[in-house]
């Protein structure tokens, strides 16, 4: 493991900067922040200052402030959907891959029908019903995307399923449950760690874009795709403090994709 | 041919079914609302009477089946109802916006999709090169941006500093359809620079694996020169995967236009949709949900169509 | 005469584990008109390289570093690849192994025939076709005016491998690499395309490289062979000199593939294993895959199941483990009807009855220690754990000549061929089974680890006194192993007897076909076979 970081082309290194930079900062929240996540402490749009490192946002807080707590609500948000989608995704991807049959067929058909709707214009619609809250929130974006994590489970699983040797656990008699914990789930690790990585970007920009429609996280706590929304009249303006919080959004999905960039040539190459 | 036709003809099928299904599931999830629609919607300062005629306005009295044929049925003779917001038919609402995003999603395609395939193949062709590391970064850099950050940057570049596009695309139906495509711009680019970026990279990975096929070895070994290989060997057989691409990568486009639509003050059923989930205007939700679900179902099926046709195996075979 | 091609002191080199690496050192060949020149070795011998190298091509991931490659005056190591494409093609062809992947699948088999004339402008396209139909009559492709306006996945392997043959000679070429052009098929379409490439060689007058592991085959077209082993020459000489007096014990080896074994008499009195009764089996519901199928395995004995690609053994080998439950008839494993479906079987009759398959690269869980695989069915069958299943494992390897200390903890992904077939038969023995079904395992192996591993089978049925049920399209493997023989073709058992009734005349029609397509050892048997043949047609 340690040989492979050190191996590790430039912009994996970058990348692996940008998403442990991001990850200490969200963790560290409280103590890195200046001032509290929602007083209000200047004028309006203030620019940067020694008081103020972004400037203030469009009702006088400390943007920095913001956006350091912004990156702990997205980030985290962002992380406990992927894993709910990821564990559900792969979950039924294994059991329709070994099951097959009418089990694979029921899951698949279902999953078709959920893929079948725009995933944004599905959580509008569910959020139009449910209204908007963080559960919600949470499971409706885990639920749109474990559609994707289960079709990439499952074909790698059945990839891995007509090998011989899960056929030779088979005629020793092993269960189900033995087969999906002790043959598939170690060689399917490779491609959905980097799946992993990908899924987490699309979660997390997600939330930033529902966010940003007014519709994901709710004032006053702070996000990122809604400060670019509550600072974005200021452009007009030439004040580019809605670019801050969408350019933090740029360089963590950025940070992470070229991680997983470097992860996909790793374990393409090792195949050949 | 007449596998394919077959084929065709079961794909569309289950498109149809498909479409049924999510109208069910539209329907169904307003049914499934906690408590009563109308309380929910009106809120608690609602008195019963106002409840009573949005219950009636609704058809909430009725038994749920008679309903949703009824609401199908109209839906199906493009009555969509009366908004709650403002009374006025969903129809009407819909109508000219859902020609604006048409319009806007459209002159995209049409840039976006020639120059995804032509950008895809050139690094395709040079991979490995500098050309090659050049784009791929551009596109991861714009695959991970999202749609907004782009279309803020482009403003501040475009419209705040050199004052060359207008910052709001407005437009209305008696403009011109030269000054429509000035008011669109910056919109159609924003969208442009993200499904080009998806479609590009996945064409690239697509040609790729064609140009690894032993054939193409068997056609260098022939000497026959780069060129034809090109064209002749890699070009047909990269048609179905490509399209294939394409297909998948539509779905950004209409995401990304519900987004781009908010950020330009687009009047198209994007932003009308997203204006309708805040209000909770259900109506409005239900028709300009199922429109952009039919609009994507249909344009999967025209992909799968089309890869069908352009796959040798299954238009040639007599069997 | 002048040499056609002279090669001087090639060296080639491969790009893996991030590094360069020699995989063809020091080769140097010539080849006259009308000449025949043998390649042959075990997979990594350079066979390939070298030929592909004859037309200055070198695969991604390879690079001809030092050499002269001499193509009728034209230096091709330093050629620029403008010249090297005018050569390609026109003065050589290449005839490679897999047709089905080798032809564009989105045109008409004639069309790719007439490209390259076309492109190197040698005639017309018209012309082009007449001269593609005239060669597909004398390559014996059926309807030579129609066949090649049928898209490549229209044509059978065999007739497939014949248009490419064509294809080769499309611009009537000097040269023909020919590159395992048969290795894909079954013996009795292997024959036609031996046929063709005599026709080429001989009656046009051409010169060729022919590549192959198989000496049988070589040995029918090629005037000379050079055999070669790690990219190494290992002997060269005269195909008749070579087969007769072998100088290096690489080549004697090589030759000597397949030593017969002793057969045991099999009687009625032994006890059944196995036994089959009217079997019937289908995929599709509509159609039997397989029909009337019985069959008795006896106790310490071995039975080859023997069929060409479709014959239905493998699907038989799937019933009989239950992944296939069969549609009509009974199986009796050990004087018990066994349930058709796998998972209603008892543990105990799992255990008993074993499998070991003809890829050992996937039957072998690439993430898994040697100690992992042969550990889990003495965990599972006998709940043995700890040191006693340590040590267990280790006896285990011993029985498969595999140093314990060494293996016990390596990957799987670690081991060679041969070793990672030893390991699946240790993986089988540890259940201590009563019948083994080896689903064709040496077929995916090099000759001499194959040979090692049929003297370890037998060498484990005379202890154990284990019964095998021996599935391969190989009959030299079932000649070498088989005390029983069991032909099948198209879902049916045509034939089955002890080896040496099988084997001996009056053969069955289709066992006589079969084994008559078995190259032997002798350069005169293709040309005898097909003088036969056409004598019995006209």
């Amino acid at each position: 493991m340690l040989k492979l970081l050190r191996q590790s082309p430039l912009s994996a290194r970058i990348g692996m900067g940008i998403v442990l930079l991001n990850c200490l900062v969200a963790i560290f929240a409280p103590l890195i922040a200046p001032y509290g996540e929602t007083s209000v402490v200047g004028d309006v749009w203030e620019s940067f200052c020694g008081q103020f490192y972004f400037g203030t946002d469009h009702i006088g807080r400390d943007l920095f402030t913001r956006m350091v707590f912004g990156a702990r609500n997205t980030i985290v948000l962002a992380f406990i959907t992927t894993i709910l989608s990821f564990g559900f995704g792969s979950f039924l991807g294994f059991i329709a891959a070994v099951k097959g049959g009418w089990v694979d067929q029921i899951i698949s058909r279902i999953i078709d029908i959920i893929m079948a709707f725009p995933t944004l214009i599905f959580a509008l619609m569910i959020l139009s019903v449910l209204g908007s809250s963080i559960p919600t929130l949470i499971f409706t974006i885990a639920l749109l995307d474990s559609t994707r994590v289960y079709r990439l489970s499952r074909a790698v699983a059945m990839d891995i399923e007509v090998m011989e040797f899960v056929e030779a656990a088979r005629l020793r008699g092993e269960g189900l449950w033995w087969i999906i914990r002790h043959e598939i789930l170690p060689n399917a690790m490779p491609p959905l760690v980097a799946e992993f990585g990908l899924r987490f970007c699309f979660v997390f920009l997600f939330i930033a874009s529902l966010s940003f429609l007014g519709l994901g996280l709710q004032p006053p706590l702070a996000d990122w795709g809604g400060m670019v929304k509550e600072n974005a009249g200021a452009i007009t303006f030439g004040i580019y403090t809605p670019l801050i919080p969408a350019a933090a959004i740029a360089f963590l999905t950025v940070g992470v994709n070229l991680i997983v960039d470097w992860f996909l040539h790793l374990s393409s190459g090792l195949h050949e | 041919m007449k596998n394919v036709l077959i084929l065709i003809f079961k794909r569309s099928g289950a498109s149809l079914i498909t479409v049924f299904i999510i109208s069910l599931i539209i329907f169904i999830g307003v049914e499934l609302l906690p408590g009563d629609v109308a309380e929910t919607v009106l809120g608690q300062s609602a008195t019963p009477e106002t409840v009573e005629a949005f219950r009636k306005e609704l058809k909430l009295d009725l038994p749920p089946h008679i309903r949703y044929g009824a609401w199908l049925n109209d839906f199906v003779h493009g009555d969509f109802g009366n908004s709650l917001a403002n009374g006025r038919p969903v129809s009407e609402l819909i109508g000219w916006r859902f020609a604006n995003t048409l319009f806007l999603a459209l002159s995209t395609a049409m840039i976006a999709i020639p120059l995804a395939i032509f950008l895809g193949m050139l690094a395709a062709f040079y991979r490995n090169t500098l050309f090659d590391k050049l784009i791929s970064t551009t596109t991861l850099s714009f695959i991970s941006f999202p749609e907004f950050f782009i279309a803020y940057i482009l403003i501040g570049i475009l419209s705040v500093k050199f004052n060359i596009f207008p910052s709001l695309a407005i437009i209305d139906t008696n403009m011109g359809f030269g000054s429509k495509l000035y008011a669109i711009f910056l919109p159609s680019l924003t969208l442009t620079c993200v499904v080009t970026a998806h479609m590009m990279r996945q064409t690239r990975a697509a040609i790729i694996n064609v140009l690894a096929s032993a054939y193409i070895e068997m056609a260098e070994i022939k000497g026959i020169n780069r060129l034809r290989i090109i064209v002749h060997h890699a070009f047909p057989n990269s048609l179905s995967p490509v399209i294939n691409v394409i297909a998948i990568n539509l779905a950004y486009l209409i995401v990304g236009v519900v987004i781009v639509e908010v950020v330009f003050v687009y009047p198209g059923l994007g932003q009308l949709l997203v204006d309708s989930v805040a209000k909770r205007d259900l109506p409005v939700v239900q028709a300009s949900g199922l429109i952009f679900s039919i609009v994507y179902i249909f344009l999967n099926l025209s992909a799968d169509i089309l890869s069908m046709l352009s796959n040798p195996k299954l238009r040639q075979s007599q069997i | 005469m002048n040499n056609l091609i002279e090669i001087k002191n090639l060296y080639i080199e491969g790009f893996y584990e991030e590094e360069w690496h020699p995989i063809v050192s020091d080769i140097s060949l010539e080849l006259k008109r009308g000449e025949v020149l043998g390649l042959i070795g075990e997979s990594g011998a350079g066979k390939s390289t070298i030929g592909l190298a004859s037309m200055g091509y070198a695969r991604q991931g390879c690079r001809i570093t030092s050499g002269s490659i001499n193509l009728e005056g034209i230096e091709l190591f330093d050629a620029t690849e403008e010249d090297l494409r005018l050569v390609r093609g026109s003065k050589i062809a290449y005839v490679a192994q897999s047709a089905a992947a080798s032809f564009n699948p989105s045109h008409h088999v004639i069309k790719q025939y007439a490209e390259a004339p076309v492109h190197h402008g040698l005639m017309k396209y018209k012309e082009a076709e007449e001269e593609a139909i005239e060669i597909y009559r004398r390559l014996f492709l059926p309807t030579p005016e129609k066949i090649g306006y049928r898209y490549p996945h229209e044509l059978s392997g065999g007739q497939l491998q014949r248009a490419m043959v064509a294809m080769a000679m499309s611009c009537k070429p000097d040269i023909i690499v020919f590159d395992e052009p048969t290795t894909a098929l079954d013996v009795t379409t292997q024959i036609e395309v031996l046929a063709a490439v005599k026709e080429i060689t001989e009656k046009m007058n051409k010169a060729a490289l022919y590549i192959t592991h198989d000496l049988a085959v070589v040995a029918q077209v090629a005037h000379r062979i050079m055999v070669l082993r790690n990219g190494r020459l290992v002997e060269e000489g005269e195909t008749r000199t070579l087969i007769k007096k072998p100088k290096e014990k690489y080549t004697r080896e090589l030759l000597n593939v397949r030593a017969l074994r002793e057969t045991k008499a099999i009687t009625d009195k032994m006890d059944v294993i196995l036994e089959i009764e009217d079997v019937a089996a289908t995929y599709t519901g509509h159609e039997n895959v397989l029909e009337d199928i019985n069959l008795v395995v006896r106790k310490g004995r071995t039975v080859a199941l023997v069929g060409e690609s479709g014959s239905g053994k493998s699907t038989l080998a799937r019933v009989i483990t239950g992944l296939l439950p069969a549609i009509h008839g009974s199986i009796t494993f050990l004087g018990k009807k066994l349930p058709g479906s796998l998972k209603k079987r008892k543990k105990e009759d799992l255990r008993r009855m074993q499998m070991i398959y003809q890829m050992p690269d996937t039957a072998l869980n690439p993430k898994q220690t040697v100690r992992e695989v042969i550990g889990r069915p003495l965990q599972f069958y006998f709940g043995i754990r700890g040191q006693k299943a340590k040590d267990r494992i280790k006896d285990l390897l011993r029985k498969i000549e595999l140093d314990p200390d060494i293996y016990i903890d390596r990957l799987t992904t670690e081991l060679s061929g041969g070793e990672k077939q030893r390991i699946c038969i240790a993986r089988a023995l540890a259940a201590e089974p009563d019948l083994i079904i080896c689903d064709e395992v040496t077929s995916a192996l090099d000759q001499l680890v194959a040979e090692g591993i049929l003297d370890l089978l037998q060498d484990l049925q005379n202890k154990t006194d284990m019964a095998y049920l021996f599935i391969t399209h190989d009959l030299a493997t079932v000649k070498a192993i088989a005390d029983k023989i069991v032909i099948m073709l198209e879902g049916k058992i045509i034939e089955q007897g002890e080896k040496k009734k099988v084997l001996a005349p009056p053969y069955h029609e289709y066992t006589d076909k079969l084994l008559a397509s078995v190259p032997e050892m002798d350069p005169d048997w293709l040309d005898n076979l097909l003088d036969e043949r056409a004598s019995t047609f006209i």
